[in-house]
């Protein structure tokens, strides 16, 4: 009997898994299937330059099926995955379809996490994930129309960027204090709020949602009522309160879930033979020593690649360092590592300036940076971050040195080595001590 | 239309045709030239669509922006030859470019 790999998600994950799957040797079927009737595409720009009617449909997609008959990769488009039988290792279709494997690869993705008031359900509230959510709120989407979005995370903002430059009248309500506040810093989340405001929108933080209602009864126009009790109007509605990791199928076949579906570094679930990667999947990361569940179209990239090498028996641990990256107006944010837990936020550049970078430490060491039209510090912070150094918050902040030389020079003070000119001997140091927090880790998910 | 020259790195040459303004990358990916990711769409964030360009051609490009000048950083085997090739759009002037796919791309 042929080997078969069946992948459940025509995401970036799913995509990326097919391909290693075929440049790592596997010679058996490898069968796509997505709940989306389209090929795998790109969804970052859909609240950037696809929404901006800047990017043809076709630019969208990760691979052209040539591409997937090219590498013999089978599609089953626009039907959903209903149970998994991981004793006779059977996947059943919603159509009634069976398929057998021998590798099971969980790249379900996430749902949007939906409005929960009275009125959500009005025909003017729109949601951002899928291509289809930006074709339904297209016709409304044209200069002129009243448009509320509620979200100040990545979607809301970059949404109302869009909106604002293509002509709308756009309120934007962040039920945080400020913008971005569960991924950044308020200094960076001001900052994004100040952009906004500047640009035309009109941002209230701290300001929830509590009804949407239909403003003259014909389905035409919503009223968002805020927990404030302002009730703006609004001819197209776009909610952007974050994403929920599709669970359930694995949930069902008793794989172990917990914040998304639990791997192993090598991209493992608890059961057999079923392996999980991207937005679904909950990862050891070894270089924050804690378990992480990214959205992101790196880590669905990254952990394709992983559970692929995992089946073709060429095992290579997921140790990435995540990175992001958003587009507003001309503002390209980049994201690398995991902010959480700070306890120093150093400003590198002149915020006023709109180049500056944010890098944030604990204990001295760096643990992520915002880089805002600053690509040099990203790619430092890169660097530092996947080799293990230790650079300065002294230097981090000094602009005479470049950013491209910030990681040549480690702190002796942290890294125990004295020598200054021992940029090579640290960042060996750096590496082993990750390898030695790998073990550790490996012992801890054991 | 313009002809433009994939290389991988064991030597494997692709001639495509490129209608002007199309990006080297999507070019890529439109032929199924194989090196050449671009996971991030092209918008220069993510430098998996690394080439080097044949000296010839080098000077007629645009010239990078600090963004690509710095994400090439992240690539292990920049020279001075090196693009990213989201960032080169096809014009008449480089009408017969040759480019090379490095291996730590395949």
């Amino acid at each position: 009997m042929t080997e078969t790999a069946v992948i459940v998600g025509g995401g970036q994950a799913g995509a990326q898994a097919a391909v290693s799957l075929r440049q790592g040797g596997f010679t058996g079927r490898v069968v796509l299937i997505g709940d989306e009737p389209v090929l795998p595409y790109q969804r970052p720009p859909l609240s950037k330059t696809y929404l901006a009617g800047e990017l043809a449909k076709e630019r969208l997609f990760i691979k052209p099926a040539a591409f997937y008959d090219k590498i013999n990769v089978e599609r089953i488009l626009g039907k959903t995955v209903s149970a998994i039988d991981s004793r006779q290792q059977v996947i059943s279709l919603s159509s009634g379809q069976c398929l057998s494997y021998q590798h099971l690869i969980l790249a379900t993705g996430g749902r949007v996490r939906q409005l929960d008031c009275p009125g959500a359900g009005h025909p003017r509230v729109h949601y951002l994930r899928t291509l289809a959510d930006v074709e339904a709120m297209q016709s409304e989407f044209t200069a002129g129309a009243r448009m509320v979005v509620i979200g100040g995370g990545y979607v809301g903002l970059e949404t109302a960027a869009v909106a604002v430059k293509h002509g709308l009248n756009v309120t934007l309500l962040v039920a945080r204090p400020t913008p971005l506040g569960r991924v950044t810093s308020p200094e960076v989340g001001k900052f994004f709020e100040d952009v906004h405001r500047q640009a035309g929108v009109t941002l209230c933080c701290n300001t929830g949602v509590s009804a949407i209602e239909d403003d003259a009864g014909d389905g035409q126009v919503a009223a968002v009522v805020t927990d404030s009790g302002y009730r703006v109007l609004a001819d197209v509605v776009v909610v952007g309160i974050g994403l929920l990791p599709n669970v359930e199928l694995a949930e069902s076949a008793g794989v172990a879930c917990d914040d998304g579906i639990t791997v192993d570094e090598y991209g493992r679930t608890s059961v057999g033979n079923i392996y999980a990667a991207g937005d679904c999947a909950n990862h050891p990361n070894p270089i924050y020593g804690r378990r992480l569940r990214l959205e992101s179209v790196q880590n669905a990239v990254d952990q394709g690649k992983t559970v692929a090498a995992t089946i073709c028996g060429k095992d290579k641990p997921y140790a990435q360092v995540p990175w992001f990256w958003s587009d507003q107006y001309d503002l390209k944010l980049q994201t690398a590592g995991i902010n959480s837990g700070y306890d120093q936020a150093l400003v590198r550049g002149d915020i006023a300036s709109r180049s500056f970078a944010v890098f944030y430490l604990r204990e001295g060491r760096l643990l992520a940076v915002d880089a805002i039209n600053r690509p040099a510090e990203f790619v430092a912070a890169r660097n530092i971050l996947s080799k293990g150094l230790s650079v300065s918050a002294e230097r981090l902040q000094d602009e005479s040195i470049p950013a491209k030389a910030l990681a040549d020079q480690t702190d002796p003070l942290v890294t125990e080595n004295t020598a200054p000119e021992s940029a090579q001997l640290s960042a060996q140091s750096g590496v082993q001590k990750r390898s030695q927090s790998n073990a550790i880790k490996h012992d801890r998910v054991a | 239309m313009i002809k433009v020259n994939y290389i991988e790195s064991d030597g494997t040459q692709r001639e495509v045709e490129v209608e002007e303004g199309v990006n080297l990358m999507d070019a890529a990916l439109d032929n199924l030239v194989p090196g050449i990711d671009g996971d991030c769409g092209g918008v220069c964030a993510c430098a998996t669509c690394h080439v080097h360009v044949d000296g010839a051609w080098i000077d007629k490009l645009a010239p990078m922006d600090a963004t690509e000048d710095a994400m090439l950083e992240l690539t292990d085997e920049r020279d001075k030859s090196s693009r990213l090739c989201c960032q080169l759009k096809a014009s008449p002037e480089l009408d017969g470019i040759i480019v090379r796919t490095p291996a730590g791309q395949h």
